[in-house]
């Protein structure tokens, strides 16, 4: 026989570890659907299965003389020196947005060749370069 | 010649560092209950030894003395002699001694303070913090030494990046410190009381106020940093979920679950291993904060020049400190029953330290995600704000009426006879979140119930405020605490709501309407200052429905040591509402990038956090008087 005691702690920590279970649960879900895959150019296209409905985050250099501003729209090329990408924003940049410098650009794709930004990145340093972004660099560079 | 005193200092200090270990040692061994003047001494020297090294790097950041490579690096010799100073701890090398006098310092004011406790505590206290304080030495002294000299000696230093140079940069770090690095102490004094099983209320008495410190200040230096971010980066926001906003906050709810769960410590006698687990955690957050940052694996807005030997270093240091607090941990843990009842206040403190272990995992779980997929997966991800929001802000709800009830409850067993009581209150709370959403006309569930629980918060404080006044025994700290994290929580979710934002291009003399608003961009103007060059927009925003009319004045800031772009937002602040506008110029085009922003609200959240750690100071003022 279960003494009541016995009885009582058994129920607390079995609801604990549900409430705990449940927790991660929640958090391993949302984890899922809110991550953000960053690609450069080539990987789009070299990737047969991309999901166009999700967010994704594009990096690489904005091509020299490919950029054109509009009343209300920003448009310019992201290049990895191997592929290019066009690219369409209506926001403002961040500091040290200019052509010939690295850039990561958040938003959807529309197709293989056009992608439309939410956001661009900010970055601090005129030097710095996303980790990411700066082995793209040196893949392609050879 | 700077760099050979410093060198000395720091050699000295090591040294003394270790002759406290060995006379802490002698001191254990002999019979008697009392402390050897000669340990204290020796203590004091090495404050003072530690304190004369940094005098001596932030003299050679004053004069630019750029025979030091850091001084060469970090500073420029035009440079206001407010940021000289502060860029002495705005660079990795200068920051790590500022790590160092903290860890000796408190080690000090520990020894000298805690003369009630147990002579074999406080020398193992002693011990531990300054095994820490040695790792940290030698850190500095082979691999991240700010002293060491270049030849030949450069004429110009290559100067602070410009976006540093700034009063709240000047002192976050410093208030962060004291956070990060206080929390050192309660880990060496956890270490001590479990070799020592040291293990009953007063050991909650030994280290309360400590932890209450360092809480204040971690509060503070985030919210510095955070002021920072909204003014001066330029995006509007005041917390982006950046990896290192994130490290910062991991020991921020360890060290919250922390002070709440020593009342319990010391009032009932209860929960004596999860304290100390606590402790341990809190500290090993932080360390585990400052490898993050500092190895350069995270892609984030503090990016100190990273070089993998420190981010190995860092992370063997803090391997030590993992293995060697779990194994102790678990060589004196023993299983103890706690039998409490499931409605009492310990259960309700219980239930505050499970919503910040749930707070401390998401964030970690997002924070390291990506560094896990990367070296296991080769997919290149991130985790951002969509992440947190989704998970942390559904949960707030829940924690807030909890933090409400919470206080009320009795020790030991409980009975709701204030039901009605709170029913009232959730009735009244229901009805001004009603008023405020008709006003404003803007509509989600999640937001509705985040203001309803946070005013939930608000009144059932004042409620308690009131009572306890009239009982004249009033426990002021908590509840101004409380109800100011209600505020902070009601405050950020009118801000959340009702934000009014644009992204405009515009050619100087241009006119745009939207809403309610008008932008007129008058003209522009070009200026000369001593460390930069400045083009100044002129715009006037005007609201057209209340005729109201304010200028702002963006600038676009040419820095030439080193060569840099910034762009300053003008913002105009008022007791309802921020103004918002940042200008930046685009590559060969006539456009500028306008960016406007109506924030509400805004002040009222910087003044819940000052009242949310007055409540903490109040606490601590309250302890001291009392001991």
């Amino acid at each position: 026989m279960l003494t009541k005691k016995v009885k009582k702690r058994a129920s607390l920590l079995s609801i604990s570890l549900i409430i705990s279970f449940l927790a991660i649960f929640v958090i391993l879900q949302s984890l899922k659907n809110n991550i953000l895959y960053f690609k450069s150019p080539s990987d789009i296209k070299k990737n047969q299965e991309l999901d166009f409905s999700k967010k994704i985050r594009v990096g690489g250099m904005v091509k020299k003389n490919s950029l054109i501003v509009q009343e209300n729209e920003i448009k310019f090329v992201i290049t990895d020196f191997k592929n290019e990408l066009q690219v369409s924003y209506s926001g403002t940049v961040p500091n040290l947005f200019s052509e010939e410098k690295g850039v990561v650009a958040e938003g959807k794709l529309q197709d293989k060749k056009f992608f439309i930004a939410e956001r661009i990145l900010a970055k601090h340093d005129e030097n710095y370069m996303p980790p990411e972004l700066k082995e793209i660099m040196k893949k392609n560079a050879k | 010649m700077l760099s050979n005193l410093g060198n000395l200092l720091l050699f000295l200090s090591a040294f003394l560092s270790l002759s406290l270990i060995y006379f802490s040692f002698q001191c254990l061994k002999e019979s008697q209950e009392l402390i050897h003047s000669k340990i204290f001494q020796i203590s004091l020297v090495q404050s003072t030894v530690i304190l004369a090294c940094f005098f001596t790097l932030i003299a050679a950041f004053i004069i630019s003395d750029f025979s030091l490579i850091n001084v060469y690096q970090n500073s420029h010799s035009a440079k206001p002699l407010l940021y000289k100073i502060s860029g002495t701890w705005g660079n990795h090398e200068g920051s790590l001694m500022l790590w160092v006098i903290i860890l000796v310092i408190f080690s000090f004011l520990f020894l000298i303070k805690n003369k009630l406790h147990p002579k074999k505590f406080r020398l193992y206290t002693l011990i531990f913090q300054n095994i820490i304080i040695l790792g940290f030495l030698f850190f500095i002294l082979f691999n991240s030494n700010p002293f060491t000299s270049i030849s030949p000696v450069p004429k110009e230093g290559l100067g602070l990046n410009p976006i540093l140079q700034d009063p709240a940069l000047a002192i976050h770090p410093p208030l962060l410190y004291l956070g990060f690095v206080g929390s050192s102490i309660y880990f060496s004094a956890a270490m001590a009381a479990l070799i020592t099983d040291y293990s009953d209320k007063s050991f909650a008495l030994s280290i309360k106020n400590w932890v209450l410190i360092s809480w204040v200040f971690q509060t503070l230096g985030i919210l510095v940093g955070s002021i920072w971010a909204y003014y001066e980066l330029g995006w509007g926001g005041f917390w982006f979920w950046d990896p290192v906003e994130n490290a910062s906050l991991l020991p921020w709810f360890a060290m919250t679950a922390l002070f709440h769960s020593l009342i319990v410590l010391e009032k009932r006698n209860l929960f004596y291993f999860w304290v100390i687990i606590l402790c341990l955690m809190t500290f090993i957050l932080s360390v585990t904060g400052t490898f993050l940052v500092r190895s350069g694996i995270l892609n984030s807005v503090h990016t100190f020049a990273s070089d993998p030997g420190r981010g190995i270093y860092i992370l063997s240091f803090l391997s030590l400190l993992i293995f060697g607090s779990i194994f102790l941990f678990f060589k004196k843990y023993c299983a103890k029953n706690y039998s409490i009842n499931s409605n009492s206040k310990e259960t309700f403190v219980l239930i505050n330290n499970w919503f910040m272990m749930f707070y401390l995992l998401t964030i970690l779980i997002g924070t390291l995600y990506p560094i896990f997929t990367d070296a296991l997966t080769d997919s290149k991800i991130s985790v951002g704000p969509p992440f947190y929001n989704a998970v942390i802000f559904p949960v707030v709800v829940a924690f807030l009426i909890f933090m409400a009830v919470g206080p009320n409850t009795k020790w030991i067993k409980n009975r709701f006879d204030n039901l009605i009581n709170l029913i009232i209150i959730a009735v009244v709370a229901i009805a001004i979140n009603f008023a405020i959403f008709y006003f404003f006309k803007s509509y989600t569930i999640l937001s509705n119930l985040i203001i309803i629980s946070s005013l939930f918060l608000i009144i059932s404080s004042l409620n308690d405020l009131i009572k306890s006044i009239k009982k004249s025994n009033i426990d002021l700290a908590r509840i101004i605490s409380h109800i100011s994290f209600g505020f902070l929580v009601f405050f950020i979710g009118l801000n959340h709501n009702f934000s009014i934002e644009r992204d405009l291009n515009m050619r100087v003399g241009e006119t745009k309407k939207f809403h309610n608003y008008q932008i007129k961009f008058k003209n522009l103007k070009l200026k000369d200052y001593d460390n930069y060059k400045a083009i100044i927009g002129n715009l006037e925003v005007e609201n057209i429905k209340l005729g109201d009319k304010k200028t702002l004045n963006p600038e676009i800031r040419i820095y030439e040591n080193p060569r840099t772009l910034t762009y300053e937002a003008a913002i105009k602040t008022n007791f309802i509402k921020d103004y918002y506008l940042t200008m930046s110029n685009i590559d060969r085009s006539e456009f500028y990038n306008i960016k406007f922003q109506k924030k509400p609200m805004m002040i009222w959240i910087w003044i819940s956090v000052l009242f949310l750690t007055l409540g903490g100071f109040l606490r601590i003022f309250k302890n001291a008087k009392n001991n």
